[in-house]
């Protein structure tokens, strides 16, 4: 009972940290229709920024428990910066071409800001246990788990409960489910698309930042954290159908306690966990999960 | 028709064009007077901080010295008996097809080649190096494949294979741990992971039949979340960890296991503990063994050319002391120095007779003596050192230092390491 | 009016000067060859970039590919150069026949993750096998051809002429296959597939054809590279590696079966220089070099050629 109680633990904690960073990907790739191969880079963008600005303020005695506020500070203004800086000084010039010159894009885009990450922070790790620790740790199933990963779980039902509201309830929420639906339609009714665009991948941005921001506590950040995280969250995407927030989260779910239970009972399957789940999934559902119903031309 | 073939003569100018053009740049300059070195290491991604760029500077730090003449202890003459050394930088990032072509392209630039973290990349690289007769230097790549499965004439390896350090680690264990029941393992999921827990477990087994094998975590390499795996590990219930963790995973590791306490369950051995150990040690509990893959940093014997290496290493570099990868840098230029005097070669075309001085060759580096006992001559070995973590008045020490002599841990000439492990250690 | 199709006269012409030219280039003959290696990866994949189809998982052929080589060479030791691209070639096309029945089915981005899962699923049967040395891989004995030894030694001319020649003959057929009804089918696959039902054709056996085709010579392309190389390992079927073809397909274009060999070429000199040039900022280099392109080459490097070809 105790093991099948950390099973869902450690896999809860792990599909939290998937939603978080799958959660950018697949609302920039249902408002945009980009696959952004660069969301890594956002990711390691945030833990550098969360690692440098809590480092700072630590470093200077202030109150640690405010590192908190300045690990989601750090990744809000990455997302500020970044992501304008990039739809506007990039994309924009590459909206009326084919999905996957957006693709290679986005790719070339990813080699760029590897090695800006390193020309900026350098090669050597960079360490912020602090805010890990601070806030101590609870027993539950006889084993020890840090406050710190309910923390993360926080963050993923706020931000996921968040994008749902903003997308079901507020004005600009429906109007951005109408730019998804039909992009030419909404341009034709007058919304202004090119601004929803640029909103919708600065949040998305921001969202990859923060999955970053929150993670930096727990490793070191290194050049290089950004790359295994893109395969993961397409993984999660695709496993939960493109465009839909309901089935990233299902993805998440599904890939972090396959993986747990895999962890916990035969370890040596855990490299094919992910890769498995997707091909199963794809395979009964080949427009994954929650698959939005499409328009064919005749 | 004109028109047609106009096209085709258009498109074969072109591609003459481009390939005369690339050509002549890639034509290398006529070898001048200094020797090139071209050191290849990781100088982007995740092996870049803890490895990569260490060794690196480590060579520039040498380098300047030896070009200097009468600093380095024990190694008075000028750069190689007389000649300076250039050195020529190559990043090993981008996988082991990538490394074959540059190292083939490096081999038209320099007159030899130092370098290689990588098992992949040393095992495709080392038929080459005797393919174009180029003399090259593995400093620090561990699998013992390399001279097991074949012999080399032109491929020394001045820095000792992993299966020592695994050896060493469980000897350690059994020695101060002598009660001990269960083990677990949490290890990358590649040949070097899984090659550190095979050695480590197949000598566990000789010395302790009766250990069990609690669990054993094989995380993806440069997973970086271990949420789970700690959580396995500590309801394991195994009296030691075994982890040949490496930068950025292991120290993700450290960061997230201690707070959950499992390195008060358990005791913990890293055998690439060292390189952490700068930044993080503070964070890494009392009671853990760490291991420096041999007599480096914290282990290397006090002596004036581990001194003097050191304090040049830090002046240069901010005080940050050299790790190990930095060591076996400057260890396998001091072999490369050593032998090429022994030899009085003049210029980098008595290389033949470098290479029949470097067979079998014992000489100094900053981590003490080295000598090329294995592999027909090729292959160095060194011994080991483990201890254990305490702190005290707020500094890092060690404390039950062991010192494991090489033939101790090294298996001997013609030998394979797990069937010498298999066989008792059997001489 | 029937079109009379250059290609294969272009490509006859491009042979001959390699192989001309191959004595007085040494230095950058293995550059060359594995150009030409990657390059027949690239091309299978253009086969299905033209019928609208992206494959994330190329690399899974490659390495399967290579893997028969070096393991029919290493473990059962047939030294045939031919022999070996042969067995290559058939074990991944058998490989992708059975793979196809599934795979068919599927479009656009899940087509391109299926094939990712896929490979990165054999990348990991690999990772844990270790008699075939895991991560590690291993090295592939010479290979030998006509009597004499053609990989593995410092005379390169061999190896590059059987990697041009294999190049050539599977560019001629390939352009032929796509110059067929069932070739021209693509374009129109990608257009629209419920037009090409209405018209009679089968789509999916179409698409399986062309899957089959590109498996076949992404494994042809991963035998080459593996006896030019002389050595494999399971880093090949890792979904980065199927990533970099995707993008050499896309930089070279998809307009002629020349454009995969021209493009690969160029990516792979461009990597080296950045390499040698800036060993410490060459992913910016290259990252930069290939944003450049694609602002002022959409449709790749081959629409310079095309555009060449329309104003002549």
């Amino acid at each position: 009972m105790n093991e099948f109680l950390a099973v869902l633990m450690d896999g809860l904690i792990y599909s939290s940290w998937l939603f978080v960073i799958a959660l950018g990907l697949t609302l920039i790739y249902g408002v945009m229709k980009i696959l952004n191969m660069a969301h890594g880079s956002f990711y390691a963008l945030g833990a550098y920024a969360a690692a440098s600005m809590v480092g700072y303020w630590l470093n200077h005695g202030h109150a640690p428990m405010a590192s908190y506020g300045i690990l989601v500070l750090a990744a809000v203004l990455v997302g500020l910066i970044a992501g304008p800086l990039i739809e506007r000084g990039l994309l924009r010039f590459m909206y009326g071409r084919d999905e996957m010159v957006l693709l290679l894009v986005t790719y070339a885009l990813f080699l760029i800001l590897e090695d800006v990450i390193k020309l900026i922070w350098g090669v050597d790790p960079y360490f912020i246990p602090e805010p890990y620790s601070l806030l101590g740790t609870m027993d539950i199933a006889s084993l020890t788990y840090p406050y710190y990963s309910f923390i993360l779980i926080g963050v993923a039902v706020l931000a996921g409960g968040a994008v749902a509201l903003v997308l079901q309830y507020t004005r600009q929420g429906k109007l951005l489910l109408a730019v998804i639906h039909d992009r030419e339609v909404s341009l034709a009714m007058g919304i202004n698309v090119s601004r929803f665009y640029l909103v919708t991948f600065t949040v998305g941005t921001a969202l990859a930042a923060i999955g970053g921001a929150l993670t930096a506590p727990t490793v070191s950040v290194v050049p290089g954290m950004g790359v295994e995280v893109i395969v993961l969250a397409f993984a999660v995407v695709v496993i939960g159908g493109l465009g839909s927030l309901e089935g990233a989260a299902l993805g998440a779910l599904i890939v972090g306690l396959v993986r747990s239970a895999a962890v916990h009972y035969l370890p040596q399957v855990e490299l094919f966990c992910i890769y498995s789940v997707m091909a199963l999934v794809l395979i009964f559902r080949p427009k994954g999960l929650f698959a939005a119903a499409e328009v064919r031309k005749i | 028709m004109q028109r047609n073939a106009s096209r085709i003569i258009r498109v074969l100018a072109f591609t003459f064009c481009l390939i005369l053009v690339l050509t002549l740049a890639a034509t290398p300059g006529a070898a001048q007077q200094p020797v090139k070195v071209g050191v290849v290491t990781f100088l982007s991604g995740a092996a870049a901080g803890p490895f990569g760029v260490p060794a690196k500077q480590a060579a520039e730090v040498m380098v300047e010295a030896l070009n200097a003449g009468g600093k380095v202890p024990g190694y008075p003459a000028k750069g190689l008996n007389g000649a300076p050394i250039e050195l020529v930088f190559v990043d090993e990032a981008g996988g082991t097809t990538k490394q074959v072509t540059e190292y083939r392209n490096l081999a038209q630039r320099v007159d030899l080649v130092i370098g290689y973290i990588s098992s992949g990349d040393c095992l495709a690289v080392a038929p080459v190096a005797d393919e174009l007769k180029k003399l090259t230097i593995f400093f620090d790549c561990g699998t013992p494949r390399v001279f097991e499965d074949a012999s080399y004439k032109y491929l020394f390896r001045t820095g000792a294979t992993s299966t020592m350090d695994n050896v060493a680690a469980a000897m350690y264990v059994v020695d101060t741990k002598p009660g001990l029941k269960k083990i677990a393992g949490i290890n990358q999921n590649y040949s070097w992971g899984q090659d550190s827990w095979n050695d480590f477990v197949a000598t566990m087994k000789v010395l302790k039949p009766n250990v069990q094998v609690a669990t054993a975590q094989w995380p993806q390499l440069l997973s970086g979340q271990y949420g789970a795996e700690i959580s396995a590990l500590l309801s394991s219930g195994a009296d030691v960890v075994h982890s040949s963790f490496w930068g950025g995973d292991m120290e993700a590791f450290v960061l997230q296991a201690v707070p959950r306490g499992l390195f008060k369950k358990s005791t913990v051995v890293l055998t690439c503990g060292e390189t952490g150990m700068y930044k993080l040690g503070n964070e890494i509990p009392d009671g853990t063994i760490i291991g420096a893959r041999g007599p480096f940093d914290m282990y290397a014997p006090d002596t004036a050319l581990n001194r003097w290496f050191r304090k040049a290493y830090m002046d240069k570099f901010g005080g940050v002391p050299p790790s190990y990868p930095s060591y076996k840098m400057a260890q396998a230029l001091l072999g490369l120095k050593s032998a090429w005097e022994k030899a009085k070669a003049k210029s980098p075309g008595d290389a033949d007779k470098v290479i029949a001085s470097f067979e079998h060759l014992t000489f100094e580096g900053p981590g003490g003596k080295v000598t090329m006992g294995l592999g027909k001559g090729h292959q160095a070995v060194q011994g080991m050192v483990f201890g254990t973590v305490k702190h005290e008045g707020g500094k890092v020490t060690y404390v039950n230092v062991k010192h494991y002599p090489a033939d101790k841990v090294t298996p001997p000439e013609g030998v394979k390491a797990e069937d010498w492990i298999k066989s008792g250690f059997k001489k | 009016m029937t079109h009379t199709d250059k290609t294969p006269f272009v490509l006859l012409a491009a042979l001959v000067v390699l192989l001309a030219l191959g004595p007085f280039l040494p230095k950058s003959l293995f550059l060359l060859t594995m150009s030409l290696g990657k390059g027949l990866v690239v091309l299978g994949l253009v086969v299905l970039l033209r019928t609208g189809l992206v494959s994330f998982g190329q690399g899974l052929y490659y390495c399967v590919g290579a893997y028969a080589v070096g393991s029919l060479s290493q473990f059962a030791s047939v030294k045939n150069a031919v022999l070996l691209l042969l067995a290559g070639t058939l074990v991944t096309a058998i490989l992708a026949t059975i793979l196809g029945f599934l795979l068919a089915n599927y479009r656009g981005i899940f087509f391109a993750m299926l094939t990712l899962a896929l490979s990165m699923i054999v990348y990991g049967l690999l990772v844990k096998t270790s008699t075939l040395g895991s991560t590690d891989g291993f090295n592939v004995p010479p290979a030998s051809l006509l009597g004499k030894v053609i990989s593995g030694q410092s005379n390169q001319y061999p190896m590059f002429a059987l990697a041009c020649i294999v190049a050539f003959v599977a560019a001629v057929l390939t352009n032929s296959y796509l110059w067929t009804a069932l070739g021209q089918l693509s374009s129109a696959i990608r257009d629209n597939e419920i037009r090409v039902e209405y018209m009679g054709a089968s789509v999916r056996n179409a698409v399986h054809t062309k899957y089959v085709l590109a498996g076949a010579l992404a494994g042809l392309g991963g035998a080459v590279t593996a006896l030019a190389i002389g050595h494999i390992d399971p880093e090949m079927a890792y979904w980065t590696t199927s990533g970099e073809f995707v993008f050499v397909a896309i930089l070279g274009g998809t307009g002629s079966v020349i454009a995969p060999f021209l493009g690969s070429i160029i990516f792979e000199f461009i990597r080296t220089y950045a390499y040698q040039y800036s060993p410490n900022t060459w992913q910016l280099v290259l990252g930069a070099a290939l944003l450049l392109l694609i602002i002022f080459l959409p449709a790749g490097l081959w629409s310079v050629f095309a555009r060449l070809r329309r104003r002549t």
